[in-house]
């Protein structure tokens, strides 16, 4: 008995499979009733069911399963029409089996699962009005003959019951039986292959092949073309073997510590010096690269594994929700591994829901839209750059970004000034925020405002990301950015100090080698930047980073990197390689850092932390140095993807600064300003500090304020301060950068909505060399290099 | 009378024990990671047959000097919780037998960080073994709780 568990755990997972095979072909012959390809699959699926049920002797399961294949069989033969309802009722059958086998699989017995009031909803089915009027169907019902036999559910349980030959039976059932083959391409007659299958019933040994061909009823051409159209489906089941994935994982760490010993030995070997054994060494060196490879791949499985449900849930739901929609799938054969896909399937399902409950319309609203009543949703999987892309498309009516963002509003997301200023997909991606749920009913699919954070955060947690757009009107499109796998990465890894740090290559955009000459490393008070094809890139120095001893800025390298929606660049002493590195979970000791995604075991035996790029660009928004943040800190500014200004008044106009500009505010009694030649100066800290009055600059209107002390925003870079004269500090605000109007006007950048009121941005190097004509004179020899 | 079995080591001339059983492995190793921004007690991370392990300094833990990871340093892995963890020690002793009767509480003139690490002190002939608390050697946010 000790094999039975075995082969009832064989039976479970080669069930499970088979049913989900069937629930989509049930929804494939709902769309083309007529495919008689279709329902012999479906039966052929649930009779293997029925007859290792009946061997395995659960019975009920049996009973079920022959309920099904009854009214599967009057399909067949054209007994009656295959309608929306047969497919219901038959989809309820093939639930009823799955709830069986799950009650064995937990508990070991069936007595548990009602299944009378299912068999009698399949028969009250096959007793349907259409009964006794058998449409007229085009396909005739096929001859009795014996070559198809054993497709009939009678002969089998007969069969079963006599001993004959029970074993192949469900070899059989994979394949077409060859004498049909022969039949349907006209190479033998029927009435041959019945005497030749008799003659095997009765003894004779040789194939049905062999004898039809040495009896001379049939060609070996045609044979041996019949027995290759046979092959495929053998294929499958001869060639592919179940392994256990915990197999697998062990198998991948073995190797993971096959390719650390070959590289131990590699070393010694060059040590020593001998030429034979270093040939050996790099050959089994490749051989371990090979056997990884091979092994990573055995995890990889086609994202088809987890679209298959779909179907199923897409055609339940719009039933309910009298809709119509049409499921298309794009690139099925997609592979990730299959930890990866573990993850995927609940966020995707959800969005799959989520796309029929709200995206697509009702008909009549679709119709009045001037649509197709029917609509579609698409699920698209594809290979992008080392990630895997899957969008989730429907063409509903849009997410309506106006309402998302009032709902932010209220729940308190936004604030109402936070709006104007934003991008339309900033907006849309408030979806996203725990909490928000736009959905004006509460369905029991969705709209409960746990679905899409959840979705945001299952994804994160594999290293992927969300996005969604939607044009209104036209539909949305949902999109997740996988990982290839969990488990190895491509990574560049670099020098820094003396220590070695491994990045991972999605996020590097390009390398810049910083020579100190041609390429170099500037300061915007006190903040490094990289002038990148004109534009300033913000820097974070790794090793400052890190808490380690900064280094030079000469001999270095740039890597610009991407994450967060921010580009930044960060400065490393060097960059080695870029390789495929094993990711290490971290000890959960240092997960409070932040700052590493994971560890790895690099090519010395060593390891080596993986460095976790959002979070540094995260941080980099705080590398300021301590007196600016003392500003800041007075405000507790969040962080984002947002630039930091500083709000002045200056007459009646508002200015803003950006604060990475700023190194002190600063207020000083009006009596201390002198005058040196057409300048006003003040004496700072032992510094004759450059004034410039942006009242002046800035051709202000209104008078001069009248005050014991004047407001100054002072600027330093390379020893050397400037101090800019404003009436007033009004606030610290945050502005995303994109939503501003250039200005043509002298000595602003552009205006921008901040706090709902027009505010103008400073041309902060324009102000500087108002005050102080020389003050960039060591950086300007460079900008004609460049220009 | 029960007696159970200690895995002993030294410390800045200080014998100190922990059980055997929770001891996974005592190796010798060389080449560790260190990882800025951890605690001070974390010494690195090393690769144990493919396995990353973080090192714990049991010297910063009792409030010593950190170990200088210059040169091959002893590790005594503890099996831990869920996962492996190492301390770094100076020296490996012998495994021994020590019958409760040896056991007394820690001194109350034993004060300073030692103190939390200890659960008590056994007489074995000669000289003093302090048993350690696992747990608590190995909490590196221990300081700032």
């Amino acid at each position: 008995m000790e094999d039975m568990g075995e082969i009832v755990g064989e039976f479970l997972m080669e069930s499970h499979e088979n049913l989900d095979q069937i629930d989509r072909d049930l929804v494939s012959l709902e769309q083309e009733p007529g495919s008689r390809d279709l329902i012999s699959r479906i039966f052929r699926a649930i009779h293997t069911i029925k007859g290792t049920s009946g061997f395995l002797a659960f019975s009920r399961l049996e009973k079920l399963a022959h309920a099904g294949e009854s009214l599967l069989s009057r399909l067949r033969d054209g007994v009656q029409p295959v309608t929306p309802d047969t497919i219901t009722v038959l989809l309820l059958c093939i639930d009823g089996v799955r709830s069986i086998l799950a009650s064995i699989e937990e508990t070991g017995s069936e007595a548990e699962v009602e299944i009378e009031s299912m068999i009698v909803k399949i028969q009250a089915q096959m007793n349907a009005p259409t009964d006794g009027a058998p449409v007229a169907d085009s396909t005739p019902p096929p001859a009795p003959n014996p070559a198809f036999e054993a497709e009939e559910p009678v002969s089998v349980e007969q069969a079963a019951g006599e001993a004959v030959r029970p074993a192949p039976e469900p070899v059989e059932e994979q394949r077409q039986p060859i004498g049909q083959i022969l039949v349907d391409a006209g190479a033998a007659q029927s009435t041959d292959v019945a005497s030749a299958l008799q003659q095997q019933i009765e003894g004779d040994e040789r194939k049905l092949g062999t004898i039809l061909l040495e009896e001379g009823k049939t060609q070996p051409a045609a044979v041996n073309e019949a027995l290759q159209s046979q092959t495929p489906k053998r294929s499958i089941a001869d060639s592919a073997i179940r392994v256990d994935v915990e197999l697998l994982d062990t198998l991948l760490n073995m190797v993971g510590e096959l390719v650390l010993a070959r590289n131990q030995l590699v070393r010694g070997v060059t040590e020593v010096g001998d030429s034979g054994l270093v040939r050996s060494a790099q050959r089994l060196g490749m051989i371990t690269s090979e056997l990884q490879a091979g092994i990573m791949k055995t995890r990889m499985q086609p994202i088809e594994h987890i679209w298959s449900k779909l179907p199923r849930v897409v055609r339940d739901l719009s039933n309910s929700l009298g809709k119509q929609v049409q499921l298309v799938m794009q690139g099925k054969d997609t592979e990730l591994d299959r930890s990866l896909l573990e993850a995927v399937k609940d966020p995707l399902t959800h969005l799959v829901r989520n796309a029929v409950d709200h995206g697509i319309e009702d008909p009549e609203r679709r119709t009045a839209a001037g649509k197709n009543p029917e609509g579609t949703l698409t699920l698209r999987a594809y290979h992008e750059g080392g990630h895997v892309a899957v969008e989730v498309a429907d063409d509903g009516a849009g997410l309506d970004v106006e309402r998302i963002a009032q709902k932010a509003v209220e729940k308190g997301l936004l604030r109402p000034d936070q709006v104007p200023n934003m991008d339309r997909r900033d907006i849309m991606a408030m979806v996203f925020q725990p909490g928000f749920s736009t959905a004006a009913k509460v369905t029991n699919v969705s709209g409960r405002g746990v679905g899409m954070d959840v979705v945001k955060t299952n994804i994160e947690n594999i290293g992927g990301a969300v996005s969604v757009d939607s044009t209104a009107g036209e539909g949305t499109v949902w999109r997740l950015t996988i990982p290839l796998t969990l488990a190895i990465i491509q990574a560049l890894t670099v020098d820094c100090g003396e220590h070695r740090y491994v990045v991972p290559q999605v996020a590097v955009l390009e390398l810049v080698f910083i020579d100190g000459k041609t390429t170099k490393i500037e300061y915007a008070s006190g903040a490094p930047v990289y002038r990148l094809r004109g534009k300033l890139l913000p820097l974070i120095r790794l090793d400052r980073a890190l808490g380690l001893e900064v280094g030079g800025d000469h001999g270095v390298y740039i890597m610009v990197l991407q994450a967060d929606g921010r580009r930044f660049g960060m400065v490393v002493d060097r960059v080695l390689n870029t390789e495929e590195v094993v990711v290490k979970a971290l000890n959960t000791r240092f997960k409070d850092i932040g700052l590493y995604a994971g560890a790895t075991i690099l090519g010395d035996g060593k390891v080596g932390l993986i460095l976790d790029v959002s979070s540094l660009a995260r941080r980099s928004q705080l590398a300021v140095d301590s007196e600016r943040e003392n500003v800041v800190d007075k405000r507790g500014s969040a962080s984002g993807s947002t630039e930091r200004l500083l709000v002045t008044a200056v007459g009646e106009r508002r200015v803003a600064i950006p604060l990475d500009t700023v190194t002190r505010l600063e207020e000083f009694p009006r009596d201390r300003i002198e005058h040196a030649g057409s300048r006003e100066v003040v004496q700072y800290r032992g510094q004759i500090l450059p004034l410039v009055r942006l009242s002046h600059l800035l051709g202000a209107y209104g008078e001069e304020l009248e005050g014991d002390t004047v407001s100054v925003v002072v600027y330093s870079e390379g020893g050397k301060s400037v101090a800019l004269v404003v009436d007033r500090i009004v606030d610290i605000a945050e502005n995303s950068t994109t939503a501003r109007r250039d200005a043509e006007e002298d000595g602003l950048v552009g205006t921008a909505v901040i706090q709902q009121r027009v505010t103008e941005l400073l041309d902060v190097r324009r102000a500087i060399l108002a005050a102080d004509p020389n003050f960039y004179s060591a950086s300007m020899d460079d900008m004609l290099v460049e220009a | 009378m029960a007696s159970r079995q200690f895995a002993t080591f030294e410390v800045d001339g200080q014998l100190f024990g922990v059980e055997v059983h929770t001891v996974q492995e005592v190796l010798s190793y060389n080449e560790y990671t260190p990882v800025p921004l951890a605690p001070p007690a974390v010494g690195g991370l090393f690769n144990l047959r493919g396995q990353v392990i973080a090192a714990v300094d049991l010297r910063v833990q009792l409030g010593l000097a950190r170990q200088t990871l210059e040169g091959p340093v002893m590790n005594v892995i503890l099996r831990g919780d869920g996962e492996p963890v190492s301390l770094l020690v100076d020296k490996i002793g012998e495994v021994v037998d020590l019958d409760d009767e040896r056991f007394e509480p820690p001194p109350d003139t034993l004060s300073g960080p030692t103190r939390e690490l200890v659960v008590g002190t056994f007489k074995l002939d000669g000289r003093l073994m302090l048993a350690l608390d696992v747990v608590q050697a190995v909490d590196t946010y221990r300081a700032t709780n």
